[in-house]
C-alpha cells in the first residue's frame, strides 16, 4: 500500500505483461498473416496449367518458326538452316554472353547453338529486358529493316534489344542477358516435351 | 430554445458536431493570402470523391475476369445507359487526378510547405502520392487491353530483377507464372478496396495534421506568431468557412468546365489519357509496337530506361527509379534554406526548381517515346538533373542568397 491507500502498482510486472501480450499477439497477427500472403501465390490449378507441354515438330518446315505456349509464355521453336546455322559463329564479339555463362538454359544446352540437336532452337519468347515478346527477324539481311549484316534473329518492339538465331543478346541492347532456354527433351525425333528435363539430364 | 437548437444540443452531448465544424470549418484560421495554387488541394480531393463514386458505379457492371473483362467494358461503353459517362469520367479522373496532384506538390516546393513544422504534411502526402500511383497501375490492368496487360508486364517485371528474390516475388504478384486471370482478379481486389482505403485514410491523417500547424502560404510565414490577444485568432488568418470554401467554389467551377471540356469533346487526350492499343484484347503472345505507360508515370519509367543494365541485371534502373520517388521524403532535412517561400528565395533556389521542371517534364516526354540512343543519352542528362535537385540541395539553398521575410503577410 502506498501514502494513498491504494495497492502498490508493480511497474516492472506491468512492463512485462505489456511485453508479453504485445509479442504474443504480434506473433498470432503473423500468424494470421500467412495464409493471406501464400493465397496470392499459383493456385495448384495455375500449376497444372504450367505442366509440361508435348510438341510435334515435323512439320515445321526449315528456316521457319513455331510458337507454343507453355506457362502462358510464347516459347519458340525454330527449325534453323545449314545457312543459319554457320552464320551464328561469325559475331561472338558483338554478344553480351557469347558462351551462355549466365544459367539461362539447362546445362544441356551451354553450347554454341543453345539446343540439344543443333537445327532445332527451344527458347522462351520473352524479352529478358522487361518481358514483351520480340518480334521474329529470321532472315539475314536488312529485309525484315535490319541493318545489312544482320545475321538472322529477334528484335524486340519494345525498347530494341537484338537477340541472334541461338535468342543470345547483342551488346548495347537493353536486354542484360540471352533469352531463357526452357528445359525440355525429345520423346521421339519428332515428338518434342517441353517443360521437362529428360530423366538423368 | 427552438426545436434545432434543442437537436443540436442533444446531439453535441454525445458526438462532437459543433466542436468539430468550428475547429475545421467556421473557425479553422487559413492565412488570408492564399493564391491560385491553393485550389488543388480541395480539387484532389473532389477528384478523389469523384473516381470513388464513379468506381462504384463501374463496378456494377465490370467482370474482373480475363475471358469476360474487355468485353464488360465495352458493353459499359454502348450498352449500359450512361455507361460511356461514367467510364469516361472514370478514365479522366485518373489522369486529372495527377494533374491536380503534380500542381499541388508543386505549390509545396515553390512555398516551402515542406518545412518544419509540416515535415508530416508532407510525408503523409507522398504515401498518397505513391498509394495514387499503386490505384492507378492496378486500375489500368482491369480494362484488360493490350496496354493494360503489357504495361504491367513490364511493371511486374521490374520486380523480378530484384537480385535472390525477384523471380518468386513477381510470382507472387501475378499469383500466375504469367498476368492471367489471377493477377486481374487481385489487382481488381486492391483496386477497388485495399487501396482506395488506405489513401482515405492517408487523406485524412493529412488532413489531421494540416489542421494541426495550419497551412503554409506563399510568404512561407506563420500567421500564429500574431494573435488577437482578445479572440486569439491569427490576425491574418481568415476562417475557412466562408471565406475559403467559397473561393473553392470558384476553383471547382473551373476545374469543371475544363474537365467536361476533355470528358465530352476528347475523352481520350489523343492517346495521352487512353492509349489506343488498350482498345484491343489482351494477348499474351503479341507485344505492341511501342509500350509506353500513361503519361503521369512516364518520368520515372525514363529514368529506368536510362540506367544501363549492370552486372547483368537490370536492377540498378529499377532502385533509381525507387529511390526517384523515396527522396522526396526527404526533401524537408534536405532544405537548409532560412526562408521558405520562393519569394525570398535567392537566384539558385529559382534556378534549380526551373531546371527541375524541365527535368521532370523532359524525363515525362521522353517516357512516352521509343527509345533510341540519343533519347537515353538526353534521359541521363534530365535524370541527373532530377536527383541533383534533390541531393545538391543541402548545398546550394545554404549557400543561397535571400531576401528578409516580412514580419505579416503580403499582398
Amino acid at each position: 500500500m502506498d501514502v494513498n491507500g491504494n495497492p502498490k502498482i508493480n511497474r516492472s510486472k506491468r512492463k512485462f505483461l505489456v511485453a508479453a501480450t504485445t509479442a504474443v499477439g504480434g506473433v498470432a497477427a503473423a500468424g494470421v498473416a500467412v495464409p493471406m500472403v501464400l493465397s496470392m501465390m499459383p493456385s495448384a490449378r495455375a500449376k497444372a496449367a504450367g505442366a509440361p507441354v508435348e510438341v510435334d515438330i515435323s512439320k515445321i518446315e526449315p528456316g521457319m518458326l513455331l510458337t507454343v505456349e507453355w506457362r502462358g509464355k510464347p516459347v519458340w521453336i525454330v527449325n534453323r538452316t545449314k545457312e543459319m546455322l554457320a552464320l551464328l559463329n561469325n559475331h561472338d564479339s558483338q554478344l553480351s554472353d557469347p558462351k551462355s555463362e549466365t544459367p539461362q538454359q539447362p546445362a544441356y544446352c551451354k553450347n554454341p547453338t543453345r539446343s540439344i540437336k543443333p537445327e532445332y532452337l527451344v527458347a522462351v519468347g520473352i524479352c529478358t529486358h522487361l518481358g514483351c515478346s520480340p518480334s521474329e527477324k529470321l532472315q539475314a539481311g536488312s529485309g525484315g529493316g535490319m541493318v545489312a549484316d544482320w545475321p538472322g534473329g529477334f528484335f524486340c518492339p519494345c525498347h530494341g534489344s537484338r537477340f541472334d538465331l541461338s535468342a543470345r543478346v547483342f551488346t548495347g541492347s537493353p536486354a542484360p542477358i540471352n533469352l531463357q532456354i526452357p528445359p525440355y527433351q525429345y520423346l521421339s525425333a519428332t515428338q518434342l516435351l517441353i517443360g521437362e528435363d529428360a530423366k538423368g539430364a | 430554445m427552438s426545436a434545432m437548437q434543442k437537436l443540436m444540443t442533444w446531439v453535441d452531448d454525445r458526438f462532437p458536431l459543433t466542436s468539430s465544424y468550428k475547429a475545421h470549418l467556421s473557425e479553422y484560421y487559413a492565412p488570408k493570402n492564399f493564391n491560385f495554387w491553393y485550389f488543388f488541394g480541395s480539387l484532389a480531393l473532389l477528384v478523389l470523391v469523384l473516381q470513388i463514386v464513379t468506381g462504384i458505379f463501374l463496378t456494377m457492371n465490370y467482370k474482373p475476369d480475363a475471358n469476360l473483362a474487355f468485353a464488360s467494358v465495352e458493353y459499359i461503353m454502348r450498352d449500359v445507359d450512361w455507361g460511356w459517362l461514367i467510364r469516361y469520367m472514370h478514365s479522366t479522373g485518373a489522369s486529372m487526378f495527377f494533374v491536380v496532384v503534380y500542381l499541388h506538390m508543386f505549390r509545396g516546393l515553390m512555398y516551402g510547405s515542406y518545412r518544419k513544422p509540416r515535415e508530416l504534411i508532407w510525408i503523409f502526402g507522398v504515401l498518397i502520392y505513391l498509394a495514387l500511383m499503386a490505384e492507378a497501375f492496378m486500375g489500368y490492368l482491369l480494362p484488360w487491353g493490350q496496354m493494360s496487360f503489357w504495361g504491367a508486364q513490364v511493371i511486374i517485371n521490374l520486380f523480378a530483377a530484384v537480385p535472390f528474390i525477384g523471380d518468386d516475388l513477381s510470382l507472387w504478384i501475378r499469383g500466375d507464372y504469367v498476368i492471367g486471370d489471377a493477377t486481374l482478379n487481385r489487382f481488381f481486389a486492391f483496386h477497388v478496396i485495399a487501396v482506395p482505403l488506405v489513401l482515405l485514410m492517408l487523406v485524412v491523417v493529412h488532413l489531421v495534421a494540416l489542421h494541426e500547424v495550419g497551412s503554409n502560404n506563399p510568404d512561407g510565414i506563420e500567421i500564429k506568431k500574431y494573435k488577437d490577444p482578445v479572440t486569439h485568432f491569427p490576425l491574418d488568418g481568415i476562417p475557412f468557412h466562408p471565406y475559403y470554401t467559397v473561393k473553392d467554389i470558384v476553383g471547382v467551377v473551373v476545374f469543371l468546365m475544363l474537365f467536361t471540356a476533355i470528358l465530352f469533346f476528347t475523352p481520350e487526350m489523343g492517346g495521352w489519357f487512353l492509349e489506343k492499343d488498350n482498345f484491343v484484347p489482351a494477348d499474351a503472345f503479341k507485344t505492341p509496337e511501342h509500350i509506353a505507360p500513361l503519361w503521369y508515370f512516364t518520368p520515372f519509367y525514363a529514368i529506368l530506361r536510362a540506367v544501363p543494365p549492370m552486372f547483368g541485371s537490370q536492377f540498378p534502373g529499377v532502385v533509381a527509379m525507387g529511390l526517384s520517388i523515396v527522396v522526396m521524403f526527404f526533401l524537408p532535412w534536405l532544405d537548409r534554406s532560412p526562408v521558405k517561400s520562393i519569394r525570398y528565395r535567392g537566384p539558385i533556389y529559382k534556378w534549380m526548381l526551373a531546371m527541375f521542371v524541365v527535368a521532370f517534364i523532359g524525363l515525362g516526354y521522353l517516357g512516352t517515346q521509343p527509345s533510341t540512343p540519343v533519347a537515353t543519352w538526353i534521359a541521363r542528362v534530365f535524370s541527373i538533373m532530377y536527383f541533383a535537385f534533390f541531393l545538391l540541395m543541402p548545398w546550394y539553398t545554404a549557400i543561397d542568397k535571400t531576401k528578409p521575410v516580412p514580419e505579416r503577410v503580403t499582398g
